[in-house]
């Protein structure tokens, strides 16, 4: 690692830094319950647009696991995401109706929050249809696992997003609000994933599932990317570069063993491939405001007029997390 | 009151320490509780104020307590000087942590050390003896310097252990102490420990071992042996480290591998493990006889989790395991089979060999059109999926999952220099690969084609470069696979033993000799076919040497016996 890109790395984390202080105007507090964070609380952030339908059961899932308090930015949803979001105790929630692509997609909007009110404190940043899955999850809170993480002096957690799909065509079932996704999406490929290191960040590049063997199979280089470091314990000098592929510093995105090796890891189920889907697709299509001049919604909005299926016979259905990590898409690595 | 005294290091959740402590003297049994320094004063005085009506709890002096430092010592010395006096019925003292949970009735423990009335336990053990040393000190713990801080100055740190290497600066040990190390949680008798406190020379060992690196495991350890008469060298502890000789930790799903563990005491225990501390602060029946401690099952749990850690899945790249070029310990998971020139030489080799080894035995994984999969599926275990495109995106990891998703089963396929040749160098350095090749049979089906020759001139020609490209890579001094070739001509000499030798080594589920043989194609005008190839300008080697003046026609049927008699 020469002295140069070290200093080209840092210049980047500046930039980024800058780059969310000047947004920070964007965002309108409209329920800020912050004060209430105590010292030792886990957070989550999360960026949402349209989303009602998926918030009661997000919500429900993560205090389950034991997340103290939600930071939401709300992107100019109509639907009543926000007004929902805004009478919940235990959630702060900010209100934009600026552009989500100028803002880095969002990053920059999350990177100045996290930095304002995450600055010593586990957080968890998942979009509504991440669904995070650790080691030991149905029997330790995630309070055991950070502080486990802070004694083995663990800053950041990674994980792989597993896309699940429904048996029959996407739009089949209906989804209902706070029903849990996975009752409908129960299925993932197990086997079929592949892995590239990203020389810049030195993060993994993973890639791979349903959506590349269904939908990309044509231009695989495409797919989207599941690698995902969502969980981390934050310091204001921190930035999220891509979603929540890569950070830096870089030494966060270290989530991986190299000499052979395995660190403890998790999975972020993915609730997308549901009916809600169709709707989505259209909107981002028209409203253009993804990554990639929103391809892959294009795609999406393109291949879903085929119904197409997900499932095929080597689909496994979703247990627990023992079975992922006996599949090998997560690690206990050192916990017992 | 019982002849047992606790001595408690406490630096956090000064509540549950408090619980504990009280389950203790609930038994008779007195608690010397030392609090770290670095803990705030005003939460210190909770503490204090909340145990001030049980008159078994005493507060010693505070030391501030760092890892690998000599506070850990010096509150231990505090402490333990505190319930020799204030206790003086005391007959054994056991040290424990806030982080300790009894997991046997304490009158079982009483009643233990009881029978032992003259015995210290404190794991003790020489430098030459241990193997769990972190950073690979053991004696020179000993004889260097170590200023820096380990876990927050670790350049430091190495930098200096480097230079007192170099220079060939030794401490001197003070005469008369033999080194031995341990875990620090120890149960000394009264004798002994007064006489480790009342050592008249008591000030030249502190002053020695407070620069010694990771005191509290060497202090009591050593000095224990200059004055006990019967040392069981083994904690009553259980404590278990990960491979950074960081304490695991337990939680409410141990409950029952504690229960069966049969051991007095257990840390460390997460604060909020709230069954943990329900299950054994209250009233427990005791064991039906006594039972020694017997952490087997435990034992076996973290040794795993250590062995996951530092050597993993072989063949498993994941999120959290992505080992270097090199460090891989297998590319993939389980042995596996490649055969090039077998599907060209022989009839339906494919069933055939399916059949005489029970395996999965896949077409042309690498073909250019799709990954031909056993049965023709177009899609197989982990859903991976036959399109070329996808497979060709990361063939290295196409490969690598397959023999992952089927593990336990044998998985075999054909490969030949038609096909996508990316895989080369993956298969060569994987152990795991077993390949075998007829070079030069890739002739056969262009010798039975129905092309114009000038095509297959150029064909033979490129796939023949192709060939010989890949034959330098799979024999090169990197290669860690178990590779066979033969030239197309040797091999049809003698076709059945090195068939046979394969077969063997793939541990077919016959242990008997092949009885059925595969059928070879039709090769009668091969020779004069290569020779052609030679006419018009071309030079096939990689087949070996075939008479041209068509020998095969008669050879055409070399096994009449089509088995191997030996």
């Amino acid at each position: 690692m020469s002295l140069f890109d070290s200093y080209k790395m840092r210049l980047r984390r500046k930039r980024r830094i800058l780059r969310c202080l000047r947004r920070r105007r964007e965002l309108k507090p409209a329920s800020n319950n912050t004060s209430a964070i105590r010292r030792d609380d886990i957070l989550l952030m999360s960026v949402v647009r349209n989303e009602k339908i998926r918030l009661p059961y997000f919500l429900e899932y993560y205090r389950k696991l034991g997340i103290d308090h939600f930071l939401f930015i709300d992107n100019d949803s109509d639907d009543g995401s926000f007004e929902f979001l805004k009478e919940q105790a235990d959630v702060s929630v900010w209100r934009t109706t600026t552009s989500y692509k100028c803002a880095s997609y969002g990053l920059d909007w999350s990177n100045y929050l996290l930095r304002k009110y995450a600055h010593g404190h586990w957080v968890l940043s998942v979009d509504p249809d991440e669904f995070f899955i650790y080691p030991f999850c149905d029997t330790r809170p995630i309070c055991a696992l950070t502080d486990w993480l802070d004694g083995s002096a663990v800053r950041s957690f990674g994980t792989m997003l597993i896309d699940m799909y429904p048996e029959g065509p996407v739009d089949a079932e209906t989804y209902r609000e706070g029903q849990d996704p996975f009752e409908i999406a129960r299925w993932f490929d197990p086997g079929n994933y592949t892995i590239t290191k990203n020389p810049d960040y030195k993060n993994l590049w993973i890639q791979g599932g349903a959506r590349a063997r269904v939908f990309f199979r044509d231009k695989p280089s495409k797919a989207p990317a599941l690698n995902k470091i969502p969980l981390v314990k934050w310091d204001r000098r921190y930035v999220y570069v891509s979603s929540t592929h890569s950070l830096l510093p870089r030494g966060l995105n270290q989530v991986y063993d190299e000499w052979g090796g395995e660190k403890a890891s998790g999975s972020l189920l993915h609730a997308k491939l549901i009916d809600t889907l169709g709707d989505k697709a259209r909107e981002e299509l028209k409203r253009g405001q993804h990554y990639g001049g929103s391809g892959e919604y294009e795609v999406y909005a393109k291949q879903l007029e085929d119904k197409p299926i997900f499932w095929c016979e080597w689909s496994e259905a979703y247990i627990n997390w023992r079975q992922l990590e006996i599949l090998g898409l997560m690690s206990k690595g050192n916990w017992a | 009151m019982s002849g047992l005294g606790i001595v408690m290091l406490v630096h956090t959740s000064l509540d549950r320490a408090e619980q504990v402590a009280r389950h203790w003297t609930a038994a008779g049994c007195p608690v010397v509780i030392h609090v770290d320094r670095k803990v705030p004063g005003a939460e210190y005085a909770r503490c204090v104020a909340s145990c001030s009506d049980n008159p078994r709890i005493a507060f010693s002096d505070r030391h501030q307590c760092d890892w690998g430092g000599w506070g850990i010592v010096a509150a231990s010395q505090t402490a333990s000087e505190l319930m020799l006096e204030r206790f003086p019925e005391t007959r054994h003292v056991f040290l424990s942590s806030g982080a300790c949970l009894p997991l046997r009735p304490v009158q079982e423990l009483i009643d233990y050390l009881a029978d032992r009335p003259r015995v210290d336990f404190i794991e003790s053990a020489t430098t030459s003896d241990v193997s769990w040393t972190i950073g690979g000190l053991d004696h020179e713990r000993f004889t260097l310097r170590f200023p820096f801080s380990w876990r927050k100055q670790r350049g430091l740190f190495d930098a200096y252990v480097k230079l007192q290497r170099a220079v060939g600066f030794r401490r001197k040990i003070p005469d008369g102490l033999v080194p031995h190390m341990g875990s620090q949680w120890w149960c000394l008798t009264r004798q002994t420990l007064s006489a480790i406190l009342q050592d008249p020379k008591r000030k030249q060992y502190d002053s020695y071992f407070r620069h010694v690196w990771i005191p509290d495991e060497s202090y009591f350890q050593t000095l224990a042996r200059l004055y006990s008469t019967h040392i069981e060298s083994r904690s009553l502890t259980l404590s278990k480290f990960d491979y950074q000789g960081r304490p695991h930790i337990f939680y409410d799903d141990h409950l029952q591998l504690l229960r069966r563990s049969d051991c007095f005491v257990a840390r460390k225990i997460w604060p909020r493990a709230e069954r943990l501390y329900q299950a054994f602060l209250t009233d427990q029946a005791s064991a039906m006889k006594p039972a020694e401690p017997n952490p087997g099952k435990i034992d076996r749990v973290f040794s795993k989790a250590v062995e996951r850690r530092t050597r993993g899945r072989d063949g498993l790249y994941m999120q959290s395991r992505f080992p270097r070029h090199g460090s891989e310990n297998g590319l993939t998971s389980s042995p596996y089979s490649v055969f090039q020139g077998f599907s060209e030489l022989f009839e339906d080799f494919e069933d055939w060999l399916a059949a005489a080894t029970g395996t999965r035995v896949h077409g042309h994984l690498f073909g250019p059109e799709r990954a031909e999969f056993a049965k023709g599926e177009t899609i197989t275990n982990g859903a991976l999926s036959d399109c070329a495109l996808l497979r060709d995106y990361n063939p290295t990891a196409f490969l690598s999952n397959l023999i992952w998703n089927t593990r336990g089963e044998r998985q075999c396929f054909q490969f030949s220099p038609r096909d996508t040749q990316d895989i080369n160098w993956f298969l060569a350095r994987d152990k795991n690969a077993q390949i075998s090749v007829i070079t030069g049979a890739w002739a056969i089906p262009l010798f039975r084609s129905n092309l114009n020759f000038s095509d297959i001139r150029s064909e033979a020609a490129r796939l023949q470069q192709i060939e010989t490209k890949q034959l330098e890579v799979l024999t090169s001094v990197w290669t860690k696979a178990r590779m066979r070739s033969w030239s197309l001509a040797d091999f049809i000499e003698a076709p059945m033993e090195p068939l046979q030798a394969i077969l063997d080594e793939i541990g077919a589920h016959q242990a008997s000799h092949l009885t059925e043989a595969p059928t070879m194609v039709d090769l009668s005008g091969f020779g004069k076919f290569l020779q052609n190839l030679k006419n018009q300008g071309m030079h096939p080697y990689l087949m070996g040497d075939f008479p041209s003046d068509d020998v095969f026609g008669h050879q055409t049927k070399p096994y009449r016996k089509p088995y191997l008699v030996q």
